[in-house]
């Protein structure tokens, strides 16, 4: 049972990283990170070490794509200082 | 450098990489055993400790120096962060305008917001005793206040995020936790060692240093990384190139 959730898990995880270095846009590379840093959450879980998935919870899936995605806002909102509103560039 | 010569260079690397990991991973336990020499003595100098995560004692005692240079590396990119965004010449700040959202948005994000914070304090100070810690909890508390912009706008945010404050709140922990390296060193026993009164296993009281320390990163993650996140959101929704409309 708990060999399968490894192995679903790691899957899902070689899956997962495939996906974010195969995207190319970083809005959507920012999604994927996320659900990346989230089977990776689930990976150290069912390798029992929930004190490394908290830290790729919080990491991993909230504060990266995060970061990625306020700093595209910002570049995006640069490259066209044309009448669109600029802080609804997203 | 053409591409040929680039993939000849990236399989002679990944190949002595190769090498070399499976010669060092040799002699390593089984995958999922029952048990691992490291283990068995990190859990041994643990309860030895009366601390109850073993994680944590590991961080913040049997390895609290090389926790010591992780929390000064993100000291030093938050430092960093902030100096490179800071507000250039050609450049002003604007005020975030007000911005319409969901009710079912709003409500999620006040139901939550108290919860999230909670859920963070809870990591924090029972950090010494179940999984979690200074650093997940930090993260789980910082994060957790921006659901305010995600249930409000920038405005909000700004009214229940002490700035400032947390500024002066990362320098210090983070120099807080150099000092208390020196309470061993001041009682002979060297440099971060735990020589504080240990108390009664699995109590929050308990783990000497473990505890403390745990609760120094907390703040010093938790402020650092709103401070981080701070200017970034300044960046992208308050800052604009001086003479453009807002």
């Amino acid at each position: 049972m708990t060999d399968a959730l490894i192995v679903i898990a790691l899957l899902l995880t070689a899956v997962t990283a495939t996906a974010a270095a195969l995207t190319r846009d970083p809005v959507r590379q920012a999604a994927v990170l996320a659900l990346l840093g989230l089977s990776l959450a689930l990976l150290f879980t069912v390798l029992q070490a929930p004190d490394v998935a908290l830290s790729q919870l919080g990491v991993g899936s909230a504060l990266t794509p995060l970061l990625v995605l306020l700093t595209v806002r910002r570049v995006r909102r640069e490259e066209h200082t044309d009448e669109r509103r600029p802080d609804r560039a997203e | 450098m053409n591409r040929t010569t680039r993939l000849g260079l990236f399989l002679l690397a990944a190949s002595v990489l190769a090498a070399a990991l499976v010669a060092a991973a040799g002699e390593l336990p089984g995958f999922g055993g029952a048990h691992h020499p490291y283990g068995e003595r990190a859990v041994a100098a643990a309860l030895a400790r009366r601390t109850a995560n073993t994680v944590s004692s590991v961080n913040f005692d049997q390895r609290a120096f090389d926790t010591l240079g992780e929390e000064s590396i993100l000291f030093g990119s938050v430092l960093g962060a902030g100096i490179l965004l800071r507000l250039a010449r050609d450049e002003r700040k604007r005020r975030a305008a007000a911005e319409p959202v969901l009710p079912t948005t709003r409500l999620f994000g006040a139901t939550l917001l108290p919860v999230a914070v909670l859920t963070g304090g809870y990591l924090v100070a029972h950090g010494a005793l179940s999984p979690g810690g200074g650093f997940q909890g930090g993260v789980a508390l910082a994060t957790a206040l921006h659901l305010a912009y995600v249930a409000a706008d920038y405005r909000v945010l700004k009214r229940i995020r002490p700035l400032a404050a947390l500024d002066v709140a990362d320098a210090l922990a983070a120099g807080a936790f150099a000092a208390l390296g020196l309470i061993g060193l001041a009682q002979g026993a060297g440099y971060l060692a735990n020589t504080l009164p240990l108390g009664t296993f699995n109590q929050l009281s308990s783990s000497g240093l473990v505890a403390v320390v745990n609760a120094v990163v907390g703040v010093e993650v938790a402020s650092g990384v709103v401070v981080l996140l701070a200017h970034f959101l300044d960046q992208a929704v308050e800052v604009v190139p001086r003479g453009e409309e807002a």
